[in-house]
């Protein structure tokens, strides 16, 4: 594996910047909400810049993990604070870039306690930052904790509730658990992510035992051969771990009350960019360190995802709540990416890695303008809405983008991903996911249509007259989403230039069955 | 990169700058006529351009990596210069260009902002077809097909308040991509087996028979279904008379003239691969020819002059697409340009009809001729040309459609064929009876249009008659005596008929329609398929996704919620053991130690 030699620290830059900004405004910001916002651009801001940097110079030809960075820890069990990236994790840096940026933009008008969130959001996006740039199994996790604990206070403290009536056989069990509340929210979707790390824990220590070589490091780990049978129940713990995050079936259930219930900022960054933490540990450290447990189960994967995307678009039509629509979508869409995984070729994986960045942004997109929607209409119901498009034209238009990259709709990300991901399918060896695949991007055109018609279409009703479109920095966050949207779905290569010289690599350590 | 390449490729470059100025510096949008003006500027000269790649017949060819991956580009980019897309480069920037200048008067009225949002959308419409028509391969026909079916939604769509255009809008796009479907699927599969999405690979593998695949047929029916949905072929047709919400012009333009016509387009281009699998072609031609009389049937029991120049474009289209079947492709190429020009001719008139009178129902007008003469004229040149009247432009494409369908020996098209044309020479002539002829309505104050609406169609109607002229004199005309007679019979026939029935009242429209009693009942309510859509639509699509909604809240959540709460009632109760009285914890202290008492004696 070819390691670029030591330069400045680019990728520490990028993960710590975030943190200081978090502790600068918990230490000199209090009670000035504007120099709390203003910390958090700047930082942000740097991450941004840093990640467009290290985006533009990596370099194709050499490929393998590039602005590499190493300081032994606890050098007897073998940890070390070890960064660097390849071509996905470093589109999967920059996709958290552009998140973390719009989030800050989009989360503007956040009135309450905005010291504590900003640097809750903040701490956040620094475990992201880490997940994607380590290459030390055992920092990865702790930066994975870090990025997932602080949903639990965003959401708890920040959220909404929304309104689920008991029903069914198990009507008892909703009334003793108080479903529908941020509380309940909160509660459900940390306790499932932790469930989803100890499997995970379990898996890197597995690893760590097998592999005998006393260092949590990916490409020392990489470099050793495990037996098929630990390749296969590892892989599994993986996929359940890190799946759990990616949303799959029926593990997902976290994720609509989750996403419903929380901020907008949180809201767009767990949908955009911590799904893809799950779907991204299964392709890195599940595929990547386990090529034959991967090959042996990857009907699973791709059954599970053929389900998640015709199962995802389904519920999502069936929703009544704005936000549960964009929440389902985003269980379907993940499907896609399972599926492209599981293909194991080339188109298949480009696809979903495609697609995780495209469905990031565009989720991203949907959740800030839902917030803005609710913050001006002060409801969620779909049913209530019409006419918006009428006062608010230029959420309209960005919705209807959004709808659009969401559909599949050529000249938007959502395309290439997803052709990608079809043509890959039937090279792979299982033809027939192409089917459920195909159908779930025509069921996505029913709901997302049908609910862009809904809310924005038809005459304006009287009670929603006086509603105004986004202002100043909310502008910038979703011209900066449906901008990046067009962008790489005109100019597919950007992503998938880098992507490819990580993707063919990775692929021939797999050994199809 | 050559001449050949470049002159096609500005042809779409300046509707993309108009464009993206459009799209992204809002105050010129905002600015209403001169938003269009600065459409009408980039089309008139992409119009001159594509006249110079026409008359100069420049062929060439030029791509570029679109989707790279390590072996080679996935996906190309790149325009195809061939007398095909010529002559579609010429058609769609004259139509385009007739229908944006009639649009500045048509909807002169509307807030300055919505039109510059409709010429942004025109343009838009514009690169996406131009792209299409200059497409090397699958893949980028594709893309643009998709963007044109975008555009199409959203013109339908203009006056977004209104629920029934919202209502057309969405149904035009999710009819027409349920045949995408097969078109994606199709491609896919295609790209599978071959490794390209060039039609010139491909061509040339179908040449040398190095295209053994397995289940080509498969293929090329999925790529069809495409052409059905965007060409409103039975029985996916059901989306096109819905988009007459949209502004006139609109269906001038797309749902007549350009875009539902890339279907029938497609099959052309691709013809080599379809010949390959005459049995698709024979189902292509089965289903054209039967949705030709379909639609003549709906068309002749409509009131709505839009309306029922839609169902004309949608038997049109079956003409066309019966033609592609029969292997006559050139035939039904011939038929897609003249068509164009008239149907937009037609449909252009009848919205100078519109805008003055007011009323869409064509029992409401009457009498125009003598209040708007020259709109009635170019009507009545339009209404020839459709009925297929020498020498006008749509006799000539009509009778090669016919005769190319005869010659391939499908008689039931064929027959099919025949009784729609003597069924469109009646619900024409119907239309020009009841709406200009006859007793004035007296519905509003009936006056010519504005210049800006009369030119486009004055040129248009000239055009109508010169390529008529032209065809005539080029000697394109092969068709069997026969046939001339018994098409010129049938037009006249129908024509009679609707002489008789609404201008001179002879016979009695009513008692004619009672005669034919179920058909009557039946065209009248579109055949009972809108109704059918909408139930499944309504029962199983929503159904299904209400129960999965349900299972996924109160079932799959639900065992979770039981784990849950399980839980709490666990923890609750071991928390009531742990209650503080030191008495409770001897008495469990004791109670253990007689536990282990018994188990050592027991278990020894």
């Amino acid at each position: 594996m070819a390691v670029g030699p030591l330069t400045l620290p680019i990728l520490s830059a990028i993960t710590w910047s975030p943190f200081i900004g978090a502790l600068l405004i918990m230490f000199t910001a209090r009670h000035r909400p504007r120099a709390v916002r203003w910390i958090a651009v700047v930082a942000t801001g740097i991450s941004t810049l840093l990640s467009i940097y290290a985006y533009a110079t990596y370099n194709h030809e050499a490929a393998g993990f590039q602005f590499y960075e190493k300081l032994p820890l606890v050098p007897p069990l073998g940890i070390s604070y070890e960064l660097g990236v390849d071509g996905i994790s470093l589109l999967m840096v920059l996709l958290t870039s552009i998140i973390i940026s719009a989030g800050v933009f989009a989360s503007w008008t956040v009135a309450v306690r905005s010291q504590e969130f900003y640097a809750l959001l903040l701490a956040l996006v620094t475990g992201v930052y880490g997940v994607f740039a380590s290459l030390d199994l055992f920092v990865l996790f702790l930066f994975y904790e870090l990025a997932v604990l602080p949903m639990y206070l965003l959401i708890g403290i920040w959220g909404s509730s929304g309104e689920v009536r008991p029903r069914g056989i198990f009507a008892w069990a909703y009334r003793e658990t108080g479903v529908g509340t941020k509380e309940y929210a909160a509660m459900k979707l940390t306790l499932y992510l932790l469930f989803g790390s100890a499997f995970i824990l379990v898996g890197i220590f597995a690893l760590y035992v097998s592999a005998g070589a006393a260092s949590f490091s990916f490409l020392e780990l990489e470099a050793a051969v495990f037996p098929l049978g630990l390749q296969r129940w590892v892989f599994l713990a993986f996929y359940v771990g890190f799946g759990i995050l990616a949303g799959i079936w029926p593990l997902h259930t976290w994720s609509p009350d989750g996403h419903a219930s929380a901020p907008t900022a949180v809201s767009m960054l767990h949908a955009g960019v911590l799904m893809k933490l799950g779907a991204y540990g299964v392709v890195r450290v599940g595929m990547g360190l386990l090529p034959e447990g991967a090959a042996d189960l990857a009907w699973l994967v791709g059954g599970i995802a053929c389900i998640n995307i015709v199962y995802g678009a389904l519920s999502a039509m069936a929703q009544t709540d704005l936000k549960y629509v964009i929440a389902y979508s985003s269980v379907s869409h993940m499907g896609i990416v399972m599926l492209g995984a599981a293909t194991l070729t080339e188109t298949g994986l480009n696809g979903s890695v495609f697609q995780m960045f495209a469905h990031g942004v565009m989720t991203g997109l949907f959740f800030a303008l839902v917030g803005l929607v609710y913050e001006k209409a002060h409801s969620r119901e779909i049913e209530k809405m019409g006419g918006f498009g009428k006062s608010m034209p230029g959420i309209a238009t960005a919705f209807t983008i959004g709808s659009l990259s969401s559909l599949g709709l050529p000249a938007t990300a959502g395309f290439v991903a997803e052709l990608l991901t079809f043509l890959g399918t039937w090279r792979s060896g299982h033809r027939w996911w192409l089917f459920p695949a195909v159908a779930g991007t025509f069921l996505t055109a029913v709901y997302v249509l049908r609910v862009t018609k809904q809310i924005f279409w038809g005459p304006p009703s009287p009670q929603f007259e006086h509603l105004e479109d986004a202002r100043g920095p909310e502008w910038i966050a979703l011209v900066v989403l449906v901008f990046v949207l067009v962008l790489f779905g005109m100019v597919p290569g950007l992503a998938i230039e880098p992507v490819d010289t990580a993707t063919v690599p990775l692929l021939a350590r797999i050994v199809r069955p | 990169m050559t001449l050949p390449t470049v002159l096609p490729l500005l042809v779409w470059v300046l509707p993309f700058a108009a464009f993206v100025l459009l799209a992204v510096v809002a105050p010129l949008r905002r600015a209403g006529p001169r938003a269009g003006l600065l459409s009408i500027g980039a089309m008139g000269v992409a119009f001159m351009a594509a006249l110079v790649v026409w008359v100069e017949d420049f062929r060439g060819e030029a791509t570029w990596s679109w989707i790279p991956s390590d072996g080679g580009p996935i996906a190309t980019v790149g325009v195809l210069v061939d007398p095909v897309s010529n002559a579609m480069l010429v058609l769609v920037t004259l139509v385009s260009l007739l229908v944006q200048v009639y649009s500045l008067a048509y909807l002169g009225d509307e807030p300055p902002a919505s039109l510059g949002r409709y010429y942004t959308y025109q343009s838009l419409f514009a690169v996406s077809m131009l792209g299409l028509v200059l497409s090397p391969g699958f893949l980028q026909m594709f893309v643009f097909w998709e963007l044109v079916g975008l555009c199409s939604y959203l013109l339908i769509g203009y006056w977004y308040e209104r629920p029934a255009a919202a209502r057309a809008a969405v149904k035009a796009f999710w009819i027409t991509k349920l045949g995408d479907v097969g078109f994606v699927i199709g491609i896919v599969l295609l790209w599978s087996a071959t490794g390209t999405f060039d039609f010139g690979e491909l061509f040339a593998k179908a040449q040398e028979h190095a295209l053994a695949i397995d289940r080509l047929g498969t293929i090329m029916f999925l790529i069809y279904l495409g052409a059905v949905g965007k060409s409103a072929q039975f029985p996916l047709h059901v989306w096109l008379p819905d988009a007459m919400e949209g502004p006139t012009p609109v269906s001038a333009l797309i749902h007549a003239a350009t875009m539902v016509t890339a279907g029938v387009f497609m099959v052309t281009r691709a013809e080599p691969l379809f010949a390959l699998v005459p049995e698709v072609l024979t189902l292509i031609g089965w289903v054209g020819a039967f949705t030709a009389l379909l639609a003549a049937t709906m068309a002749c029991v409509e009131s709505d002059i839009k309306r029922v120049l839609a169902y004309s474009t949608v038997s049109q289209l079956g003409y066309m697409m019966a033609a592609a079947g029969a292997g006559a492709a050139d035939a039904g190429f011939l038929h897609l340009l003249t068509h164009g020009l008239f149907k937009a001719l037609l449909f252009l008139a009848a919205g100078a009809v519109i805008h003055t009178v007011g009323t869409n129902d064509i029992f409401r007008m009457g009498g125009l001729f003598r209040a708007m003469p020259q709109t009635a004229l170019v009507f009545i040149v339009g209404t020839l040309a459709l009925a297929g009247v020498p020498p006008l432009a749509g006799f000539f494409s009509k009778e090669a459609v016919l005769s190319g369908v005869w010659e391939a020996q499908l008689t039931g098209p064929f027959l099919m064929l025949a009784l729609t044309a003597l069924l469109t020479a009646f619900y024409m002539f119907r239309v020009v009876f009841v709406a200009f002829f006859g007793r004035a309505f007296g519905a509003g104050h009936p006056h010519e249009a504005p210049w800006l609406m009369r030119g486009p169609l004055w040129l248009l109607a000239a055009l109508t008659v010169a390529v008529g002229i032209r065809l005539a004199m080029g000697g394109e005309h092969e068709a069997p005596a026969w046939l001339v007679s018994l098409s010129l019979a049938l037009a006249f026939a129908g024509f009679a008929l609707a002489w008789a029935m609404y201008q001179r009242g002879v016979v009695d429209p009513a008692t004619f329609a009672s005669a034919l009693a179920p058909l009557d009942f039946l065209a009248r309510r579109r055949y009972g398929i809108d109704a059918l859509y909408g139930g499944l639509y309504r029962g199983l699509v929503l159904g299904f996704a209400r129960l999965i909604g349900w299972i996924d809240r109160y079932l799959v959540d639900g065992v979770l919620n039981v784990l849950s709460a399980l839980t709490l009632r666990g923890g609750d109760g071991l928390r009531r053991i742990q209650n503080g009285r030191p008495q409770d914890y001897v008495y469990g202290v004791a109670f253990g130690v007689l536990l282990l008492i018994v188990w050592a004696q027991l278990w020894r």
